[in-house]
């Protein structure tokens, strides 16, 4: 039997991390993002002779914070290694990373494919420093800013688990919301501070031998990650089925033409030749300080989700969108906790509050509304104080200037009107208005109820009670 | 035995020019080098740890604290030939 034409994809992802850390990691820099070109650099991290590196404890404890966090055996002996190239950004001829011996290995993170769990295996962590940054203006020169090199990285490398797109953008999302909710990496695509590389090939399904692999760089979304993956994957599939073969080689994704390209430098083959980094003694984690950090990670994303699902009966897509961010997940809590019901307070959030975050282009943390406000709110609804219309109404006048809920429904009278003898004559009115409608209603055309609804809500300008309006208008509607 | 091909391979992954009398010196002395080692593999190692470090310590760190950095003009000092700020180099991508 031959083999399979259904050809199936293999993809393993390289992602660097940037520590949340103030200083860089060998030197007291600060590792602030957008300062002017080369102003935050010292002799350490350029390299000059005769200075030497000293470890920032605060990077160890986050890669170690990270690897139990993401289930990996954390190495009681680990050092640094040298890995040599000239390149302008490299201002020392090295970078010291970590080669044989890294701080995390065998670990591995869940995702969701296709509705089911996943374990995603991964080979490694382990630290490395930054390098600079440069600039490509045109003409004969580059330009170099020195200001990101040595900033602390991680590096977290997975196996060759993925089988799509979708599974590897899955993974990188899984990865970013682990990092937010251990506070060691803001997440941040865009700026740089989470950046993913990624090897795929492509085999005949089922087969267990791994085709030529290519290296993709360049993709600075998770948008950009799935679609540089999905272009690769048929590019490579249509010429293997074409009997053409994979070159191994690095490809640049090319988000404006939606096409990856290879890339093109003066760089001769790599030939790192990594050696134990001698200016910087081994270290060796005291089991006890691993201990603390372990016990400093707080409850990750899948648990709280599942915790969501049993303890407040929210529905899965619910638990997941709110567990997505560890500061909106503690913002519902806080709800719950300050006596909201679990699915009004999800539903509020998910739907007003993101709907006015997002607007401002704003986290959660620094949303003006704070829970109380919207436990506030909710209270008010279910005393029947005021319509869940008007509470929309309310909501946003609580968010935009942070007064209480009953002061905004005092001010602008806003109080649902309950009075029957005030609806009774107002709904006269309206049916009154409209005989032709009240006509068709009377031969049948019960659906002509909502017609009335709505005009009794016009005329209160919404603050009517709706079960209330539903039960006069039945019942004048009724009669004659 | 180090050939010239390796010698040259070296210089040129760490950006140097050699003269064909410089190629002929360091294949000599790198070979010489070498060679010592292989002398040294002979002695019995078998109940001796892996050296990572000259020195006997470990864990060599310091807090996470910012310390002023270089004024740009002195940090540029060396270079020959900066721009606004930034060193200026050879065009690095083709």
């Amino acid at each position: 039997m031959g083999e399979s034409d259904i050809y199936e994809a293999v993809i393993g992802l390289e992602v660097h991390a940037q520590l949340l850390t103030d200083s860089k990691i060998f030197c007291g820099c600060s590792t602030k993002f957008g300062l002017p070109p080369n102003s935050q650099t010292c002799p350490v991290c350029t390299g000059m002779p005769g200075s030497l590196p000293v470890l920032n404890r605060k990077a160890l404890e986050f890669t170690i914070k990270t690897g139990l966090a993401m289930n990996c055996i954390i190495a009681g002996f680990s050092r640094f290694a040298r890995k040599n190239y000239f390149y302008p950004d490299l201002p020392k001829g090295y970078q010291i990373s970590q080669y044989e011996l890294p701080v995390c290995e065998h670990g591995y993170v869940e995702i969701n494919a296709g509705g089911k769990v996943k374990k995603i295996g991964l080979t490694r962590i382990h630290i490395e420093e930054d390098a600079g940054k440069n600039i490509h203006e045109g003409g004969p020169y580059s330009l170099v800013d020195l200001n990101r090199a040595g900033v602390p990285l991680m590096e977290i490398v997975s196996e060759p688990d993925m089988r799509s797109p979708e599974e590897a953008g899955a993974y990188m999302r899984k990865l970013r919301t682990i990092l937010r909710y251990i506070g060691v990496c803001d997440g941040n695509m865009e700026q740089g501070s989470l950046r993913c590389d990624a090897n795929v090939s492509v085999r005949p399904e089922g087969s267990g031998a791994f085709g030529t692999k290519v290296e993709l760089k360049n993709m600075n979304s998770f948008k950009f990650v799935e679609k540089a993956l999905e272009y690769e994957i048929k590019r490579q599939i249509s010429a293997v089925k074409k009997g053409e073969r994979i070159i191994q080689e690095t490809r640049l994704w090319d988000s404006a033409a939606g096409v990856t390209q290879p890339m093109r430098t003066k760089e001769e083959a790599h030939d790192y030749r990594y050696f134990p980094e001698p200016d910087l003694v081994p270290f060796m984690p005291a089991e006890e300080w691993v201990r603390e950090i372990g016990a400093s990670i707080p409850e990750l994303p899948d648990a709280r989700r599942a915790r969501f699902v049993q303890a407040y009966g929210l529905p899965e897509y619910d638990a997941d969108l709110l567990t997505s961010e560890r500061p909106l997940a503690e913002w519902f809590e806080e709800a719950v906790r300050l006596g909201a019901q679990p699915k009004p307070a999800s539903n509020w959030i998910m739907g007003e509050l993101m709907r006015l975050l997002n607007e401002d282009g704003i986290s959660v943390e620094a949303s003006p509304l704070a829970p109380a406000g919207l436990v506030e709110l909710l209270s008010l609804i279910d005393a029947g104080t005021i319509s869940g219309k008007i509470a929309k109404t309310v909501f946003e006048e609580m968010y935009r200037s942070r007064k209480p809920a009953s002061a905004i429904v005092k001010e602008k009278g806003l109080l649902q009107i309950s009075d029957e003898s005030e609806l009774s004559s107002l709904i006269d009115q309206v049916i009154g208005a409209n005989p032709n409608e009240a006509g068709r209603y009377r031969g049948g055309e019960e659906k002509l109820l909502g017609f009335f609804v709505g005009q009794v809500m016009k005329a209160t300008k919404g603050k009517a009670n709706p079960g209330m309006i539903n039960k006069l208008l039945k019942e004048k509607l009724k009669k004659d | 035995m180090i050939e010239s091909a390796d010698v040259l391979k070296i210089a040129g992954l760490s950006r140097l020019a050699l003269t064909e009398e410089e190629v002929k010196l360091y294949s000599n002395q790198l070979s010489a080098i070498l060679q010592h080692i292989e002398k040294l593999k002979e002695l019995d190692t078998r109940d001796v740890g892996p050296t990572s470090h000259v020195l006997d310590i470990r864990n060599v760190m310091r807090e996470d604290l910012t310390a002023p950095s270089l004024p740009v003009d002195d940090a540029l000092g060396n270079c020959p030939d900066p721009k606004g700020g930034f060193y200026r180099v050879p065009r690095i991508i083709e």
